[in-house]
């Protein structure tokens, strides 16, 4: 498929993703912030925009409502809610031919209902512009779902959203990583990622930090798992290479990069995990990055440019 | 109150005669103070009697209640703009406005306007190929050679490059008016990359979802298969030894105020719409540059005009097209869609000698006259409308979009002289035409329906056997009262074009065509899951008083 195509729909994948994510985030801090009153609104809101890697202005105080601003609405931050909605949206309608006229129609009117959902939201609190981001998201991957050929395109699309949850669900944990073992905010981390009812018909219901983290990071079985993304990204990525015909290693960087991170994971032991969480967690931040970078340096050569100024005619 | 007076009176089938029973939605439609009083109006006749093509719409929309067309109206709205038909205006995505009451012509009307169509885009083909070729036109002394060099988009790089299937014109647009006669003249032709066509298939698209009603009254000619008939021109178009040719849609890209058509068109046909950057060539083959490598171009229909299209021969600093296109073309390994040079032909100067081109190539007087033309270039013709330029309207020849239109009667002394002085400074650059009263057809202002000016643009496809003319066109419309300009970019809204089938017509033949099953179909009933709750448990469920 076209070079630039593939690219648009990997970066689809990742947009939708981080709306989707950063709308669960915000949604658990801003509810914490809400609930506990024994936070600092400030130093809690400057915390989790360090995690999604948001400046902050120095200047002013941060409280729910700043935070929500910022994170959510603000279009001139890159990161920001509304901004990962229109790149989306922007990356959708260069590659129209490449992905369904039902998938554009749900990212355009969401696009196109962004201004309203915004202001009612300002009335009836950010919650309700967070759902709506959520499931709009949710509509679009039933629909990517039902009306993608799983082709080449399919894979990249999926490719970029499970890049993007690996990146997503680090920095939900990040931006946990401070709480007591025993704080009712994994509560909320959990319903944030949807996974409250699996996890506790898992673990029947006991509830610690060591086993949230453990659920989020390694589960085999549940698709918000880091381990299930980093898998799934993996296997688009075999399917991908049409002539795996390499005999050692991984052929492509990427594929090495994510395999390495995936058994790192997979062969750790369960109750290691909540020691030197933080750096785990960088690292595998780390891992996305340069996956990203391989993956647009296999697949997506863009030409550099030629200037024909003064060009000899023969 | 109207309404169920015209239900119960029997209106629907005797038209109104009169301007007093046309319906409160009518209401001072026939005004004889408006103004452009005595230009053609498509749905009333001299005595305001309904004319046959829109009696049935008439009879449909007068007994309607203003606020359920205000209703169809903002539905149509709001179909344009979560499906993102817009287009850009300085930067800003604007859906291209869609008025809710359709244009008419009848079988009779639209077969003479095909002829006319046909013929021209004919004589316009054997003129590129003879421009690009001998010139034997020139040599035969029946146009000035200065004609054609002085052209702006007459291209010598162009010279000698013959298309394989001998097709210029893979798309044309040709522009027509309506007189105060009612008569089809045409006022341009668009050659290079005539846009619209999109409109055109949504519009229709979103009218059938609104308007079920009207469609279901009507024998409307369909417009969906334009795609089928594009795609099959453009792989006509390849060079023989393209087995199965690999076209693209080259487009600007989405800043572009056309794209939504670009992407569309590429989506019908089933093939990548591309951008400059998609694309290079090497040793004059064309590739694009895809997930798996390389992969040979042989048919580009480009959205980008020529001087964007080839930094090496045209623009150097163009950033939309690709270096040494041209090249490949003339070596015979890409076929340019349309091709390179064909402004020639739609220069507005060439335009005036179209008569003497049907005649010349054809042997036929054509089918459908010029709007009358003043040429500055020629002494006698200039001095006349430098003496009545307060009666003409004075284009630019290589304008297009309606911009650099003067219109005479409406500019004030000072705009004059500074345009008598640029004609003289370069009167091959301008022509002068009367004003043309366009035809007027009703149209949903406010809250009632009144005249407003439209015209419109088929679309021809050559697809090197014959010329396709998809029935109907782009119908524009002037929104502003009064205004002549119907340009999306001068305020212009748009209409549904509907042809009426004939009686005898090729819908008939494919209505006729058996389906692909004869006998009736039975299939068991869906399959349910099992019962999950008898209801002799529910009852005892709820008769247990629990602990």
């Amino acid at each position: 498929m076209l070079a630039r195509n593939a690219e648009s729909l990997y970066w689809i994948g990742r947009y939708v993703e981080r709306a989707d994510d950063t709308a669960r985030i915000l949604d658990v801090s801003v509810h914490q912030l809400l609930e506990d009153a024994t936070v600092d609104p400030d130093a809690t809101s400057r915390q989790l925009l360090a995690v999604l890697g948001i400046d902050a202005p120095g200047d002013a105080s941060f409280d729910v409502w700043s935070l929500t601003e910022l994170v959510a609405y603000s279009s001139d931050h890159a990161g920001s809610i509304v901004a990962s909605i229109n790149s989306a949206r922007e990356n959708t309608r260069g590659a129209r031919e490449v992905v369904s006229t039902e998938m554009w129609e749900c990212l355009n009117a969401m696009y196109n209902a962004v201004r309203e959902r915004q202001a009612y939201a300002r009335v009836m609190g950010p919650h309700a512009f967070f759902a709506f981001v959520e499931e709009r998201a949710a509509m679009f991957a039933g629909l990517a779902d039902s009306t993608m050929s799983r082709d080449d395109g399919w894979r990249f699309l999926v490719l970029g959203r499970s890049v993007e949850r690996v990146d997503m669900i680090v920095r939900l944990l990040l931006s946990r990583v401070a709480d007591k073992a025993s704080s009712p905010g994994w509560v909320t981390v959990l319903r944030s990622a949807g996974a409250h009812d699996t996890y506790l018909r898992t673990y029947r219901g006991a509830m610690d930090a060591s086993r949230v983290v453990q659920f989020l990071l390694l589960d085999r079985l549940f698709p918000r798992s880091v381990f299930h993304a980093l898998r799934q990204a993996e296997a688009c990525l075999e399917q991908l290479d049409h002539q795996p015909t390499v005999r050692v290693g991984a052929r492509a960087e990427a594929l090495r990069l994510l395999g390495r991170a995936r058994s790192d994971l997979e062969f750790l032991r369960p109750h290691d995990l909540l020691d030197d969480l933080p750096r785990r967690l960088k690292a595998l931040q780390a891992t996305v990055r340069d996956v990203g970078e391989a993956v647009s340096k296999q697949y997506f050569h863009t030409a550099p440019w030629v200037a024909w100024t003064n060009a000899e005619v023969v | 109150m109207t309404r169920s007076r015209a239900r119960t009176s029997g209106l629907r089938r005797t038209p109104a005669r009169a301007v007093a029973r046309l319906g409160e939605l009518f209401d001072g439609y026939l005004d004889p103070a408006r103004p452009h009083a005595d230009a053609y109006d498509e749905m009333f006749g001299e005595d305001s009697s309904v004319r046959s093509a829109y009696r049935a719409l008439y009879d449909s929309i007068a007994p309607s209640q203003v606020a359920e067309l205000t209703a169809r109206s903002e539905a149509l709205d709001r179909a344009f703009v979560d499906q993102g038909i817009t287009f850009s205006l300085s930067g800003q995505e604007r859906p291209f406005p869609l008025d809710l009451i359709p244009r008419v012509l009848t079988a009779a009307e639209w077969s003479k306007l095909e002829r006319g169509i046909v013929q021209r885009v004919r004589a316009l083909e054997l003129f590129l190929a003879d421009i690009y070729g001998d010139a034997q036109i020139v040599r035969d002394g029946v146009l000035p050679r200065r004609l054609i060099t002085s052209c702006e988009h007459f291209h010598r790089e162009a010279t000698l490059l013959k298309p394989p299937n001998g097709v210029r014109l893979h798309v044309s647009g040709v522009d027509l008016v309506r007189d105060e006669s009612g008569t089809f003249r045409v006022l341009e032709d668009n050659l290079r990359c005539p846009s619209g066509v999109s409109y055109v298939m949504e519009n229709r698209r979103t009218m059938a979802r609104v308007f079920p009603d009207l469609f279901a009254r009507h024998r409307v000619r369909s417009v969906g298969d334009y795609a089928v008939h594009l795609l099959r021109a453009l792989r006509n178009a390849a060079a023989p030894n393209a087995a199965d040719p690999n076209v693209v849609v080259l487009t600007p890209g989405v800043a572009n105020s056309a794209y939504f058509e670009h992407s569309l068109l590429a989506r019908q046909m089933g093939v990548e719409l591309v951008e400059g950057r998609d694309l290079f060539c090497r040793d004059n083959v064309v590739y694009l540059r895809t997930t798996e490598g390389e992969r040979q171009v042989d048919v580009i229909y480009r959205r980008i005009d020529d001087d964007f299209l080839d930094p090496v021969h045209f623009r150097p600093d163009s950033v939309l097209g690709v270096a040494g296109l041209l090249n490949a073309a003339r070596a015979g390994n890409v076929v340019i869609a349309n091709a390179v040079g064909n402004g020639v032909a739609d220069d507005k100067l060439v335009y005036t000698y179209l008569p003497e081109i049907v005649q010349y190539y054809l042997g036929e007087k054509p089918l459908l006259p010029n709007v009358d033309t003043f040429r500055c270039w020629l002494p006698e013709e200039r001095a006349h409308v430098l003496d009545h330029l307060d009666e003409l309207v004075v284009k630019p020849v290589e304008g297009s979009g309606g911009y650099g239109i003067v219109f005479g009667p409406q500019a004030s002394t000072r705009e004059l002289n500074a345009l008598r002085r640029t004609i003289r400074a370069n009167p091959r650059g301008w022509i002068a035409q009367p004003v043309v009263q366009l035809s007027t057809v009703p149209t949903k202002v406010g809250d009632r329906l009144a005249p407003r000016h439209v015209d419109l643009r088929p679309f021809a496809v050559n697809d090197g056997n014959s010329i396709f003319v998809l029935p109907g066109g782009l119908t524009r419309v002037a929104l502003p009262e009064g205004s002549l300009i119907v340009n999306s970019s001068q305020g212009g809204g748009s209409k549904d074009t509907w042809v009426l089938a004939a009686r005898s017509s090729t819908v008939d033949r494919e209505l006729a065509e058996p389906g692909l099953a004869t006998s009736a179909v039975e299939s068991p009933a869906a399959e349910q899951g099992p019962e999950l709750t008898t209801s002799q448990q529910q009852q005892q469920q709820q008769q247990e008083k629990g602990a």
